[in-house]
């Protein structure tokens, strides 16, 4: 079985690229894919949600664009989410809920900071299921 | 000897290397690396060298697509790049700055010296631990209000002097004064401004630090002596931190905005990240206000800590901080877009310089510069890794006439964070430091490994390519003995 995500190797940021078996899988492993370089996923519990409504010019903007707006989540909020349903979702337009907790110093490891979702390397294949690739500034 | 690069690169001279147009279909001008030729086979990558090219493509880019030597693969822009538009018909692209806006470089001197500072350096280590907020979610000890954050927007160090941090020294010897104008609050989104407000005095995470220095080698006595900077074993300070969330999130709704604009405008671009508009468009001049909007944020950021620095001094070594002689050198922005004249073809021409992980280095007699320096040119400040040195160079008429007055910014990454921890512990890292006499405070000891030596250029092999190519003077190396990590 494929994983949910990779990490990619970059010089100075770090990239992710997540399977799926049709986009919204794939953009929710992207999701998780991110928090995974911000903390422990196993150590977040699914106490809370934040929901989403996002349009975008095509899917590789609307990837970006959501994977940004959780970044602002987290940054603003302290908000770590671990699970995602992606309730719809076409070239343009986003719509979803993350589940997940505010941060605890006590019982989550804050890894790395994530700046932002760039557009360099940017992919949305969906040929054979679906995978994206996106590179953090890190 | 052979480089991948041989058949493409075209050699100017030792330190030149030229990336000639027919590498790249669209590439309107030649690209230009600053680089030794072992530098070109040990640490040139491929998507670096390829993201140079790319910018090529940016209209109305003028000259070169410049690398500085600590270049390497960044998002768009490589980082160690640097590329100047015309303002009438060329574009600003938020990509050419990055979202670490205004992240930048101040270093203090101090009259202390290796033998007092040495017994006390965990002490020190760890008071400026505790009295700067640092770390990934931390928040500032500040708080201020919408109002209160746009008047930092607009005012920069100036308003964090007013409000007791420091004094108006400080602000004389830092670029731009530490305020750049046409900053508009307006221009400015409501989400930057919530991740803006609790981040203010704050060091961050990542490759941010605080590092206190010992100098080790002069180079030109007489500038450093402008700088004072006078004996070996001096101790100095060195701030590295930027715009944090305010800038990450304007440059974020930026390249959002200017993305759709491409098409617009019909430009054409090799990667969606260099996404720009015209600099003289309502989109090029909002991004233009809300870059400086963050430049200032980033300036005020390095007011505050630079205040809590003078406090656990003073409360180290119990003498006041004139007592210490504990006086600002200079501050440098290394992520910016700055309108700037030149000349070009034997006419002035006003330009759009970005600086991507690149320091201005303007020469002796530039207007810009702070009085005090005007007889040797503006201070260059050079942080390399926490494991070896940090130079203070000058700029120089060089950099003028080449580099758009830009030089090298710190040692460059070499390895991946990745490989970075592949390879190394933190714990381990920090040890092998201590025993070095090399005392390091982390918020998270694994990210350690990622900032360690191995992982970086060896900055010195960089500054001496920009001071034998021409672009900055070597004035003075200092040595770490603690560092504050984020």
């Amino acid at each position: 079985m494929k994983k949910d995500f990779e990490i990619l190797d970059h010089t100075a940021d770090v990239g992710i690229i997540a399977y799926g078996a049709d986009m919204k899988q794939a953009f929710a492993n992207a999701a998780k894919g991110l928090f995974s370089l911000i903390t422990e996923l196993d150590d977040v519990e699914e106490v809370l949600h934040r929901d989403a409504e996002l349009t975008a010019t095509d899917a590789e903007s609307l990837l970006v664009e959501w994977l940004n707006e959780l970044i602002y989540q987290f940054d603003t909020e302290g908000i770590v989410f671990k699970r995602f349903d992606i309730i719809r979702l076409d070239n343009t337009r986003l719509k979803a809920r993350g589940y997940g907790e505010k941060v605890n110093r006590s019982k989550h490891k804050l890894k790395t900071g994530v700046k932002a979702a760039t557009y360099h390397m940017l992919k949305v294949d969906k040929n054979d299921g679906c995978q994206v690739q996106v590179l953090f500034d890190i | 000897m052979a480089t991948p690069w041989q058949g493409i690169l075209r050699k100017i001279d030792d330190y030149r290397w030229e990336i000639p147009t027919s590498y790249k279909q669209g590439m309107a001008v030649p690209g230009l690396i600053f680089a030794s030729e072992s530098m070109l086979a040990h640490t040139l990558e491929e998507n670096a060298f390829q993201q140079v090219a790319n910018v090529a493509f940016l209209p109305g880019i003028v000259k070169h697509s410049l690398a500085m030597p600590d270049i390497h693969w960044g998002y768009g822009f490589p980082i160690g790049g640097v590329a100047a538009t015309r303002v009438k018909d060329g574009v600003v692209s938020p990509g050419g700055v990055g979202f670490d806006i205004n992240c930048g470089v101040r270093l203090l001197r101090t009259n202390l010296t290796e033998s007092e500072v040495r017994p006390r350096i965990e002490q020190l280590v760890n008071e400026l631990f505790i009295n700067v907020p640092s770390g990934l979610g931390s928040e500032g000890k500040i708080r201020v209000s919408e109002k209160e954050l746009n008047e930092v927007m607009v005012n920069g160090s100036r308003w964090a002097v007013e409000k007791g941090y420091g004094d108006g020294e400080d602000v004389i010897v830092t670029e731009e004064s530490g305020c750049m104008k046409g900053a508009n609050p307006d221009k400015v989104s409501a989400k930057a401004k919530k991740r803006g407000i609790p981040q203010l005095g704050t060091l961050g995470s990542g490759n941010h630090f605080l590092e206190v220095q010992v100098v080790d080698e002069f180079y030109d006595r007489e500038a450093a002596k402008a700088m004072g900077i006078e004996d070996l074993g001096q101790v100095l300070i060195l701030i590295h931190t930027g715009s944090r969330g305010f800038g990450h999130q304007i440059c974020t709704d930026y390249v959002e905005l200017l993305g759709r604009a491409v098409q617009k405008y019909n430009i054409s671009l090799p990667d969606r990240q260099l996404a720009c508009a015209p600099v003289s468009s309502p989109e090029g001049q909002d991004y233009l206000a809300a870059m400086a909007c963050a430049a200032n944020y980033a300036w005020a950021n390095r007011q505050f800590i630079l205040h809590w620095v003078r406090e656990a001094c003073i409360k180290v070594f119990g003498k006041s901080a004139q007592e210490m002689g504990m006086r600002q050198i200079y501050d440098v922005c290394h992520n910016i877009a700055k309108i700037e004249e030149y000349t070009i073809n034997g006419s002035k021409e006003r330009l759009c310089v970005h600086r991507k992980g690149a320091t201005r280095a303007f020469p002796a007699g530039h207007p810009d510069i702070p009085d005090i320096y005007r007889d040797i040119g503006q201070p260059v400040l050079i942080p390399g890794d926490m494991g070896r040195f940090s130079y203070v160079a000058v700029g120089t008429e060089a950099a003028m006439k080449e580099t758009f007055g830009s030089t090298c910014h710190g040692a460059g990454r070499l390895k991946s964070r990745a490989a970075a921890k592949r390879s190394l512990r933190g714990a381990d890292v920090a040890r092998a430091l201590a025993e070095r006499g090399i005392i390091v405070k982390a918020g998270s000891i694994a990210s350690l490994a990622e900032e360690a030596s191995e992982a970086y250029k060896d900055v010195s092999e960089v500054v001496e390519v920009t001071h034998n190519a021409g672009i900055s003077r070597k004035v003075a190396r200092a040595k770490p003995m603690g560092v504050v990590k984020g």
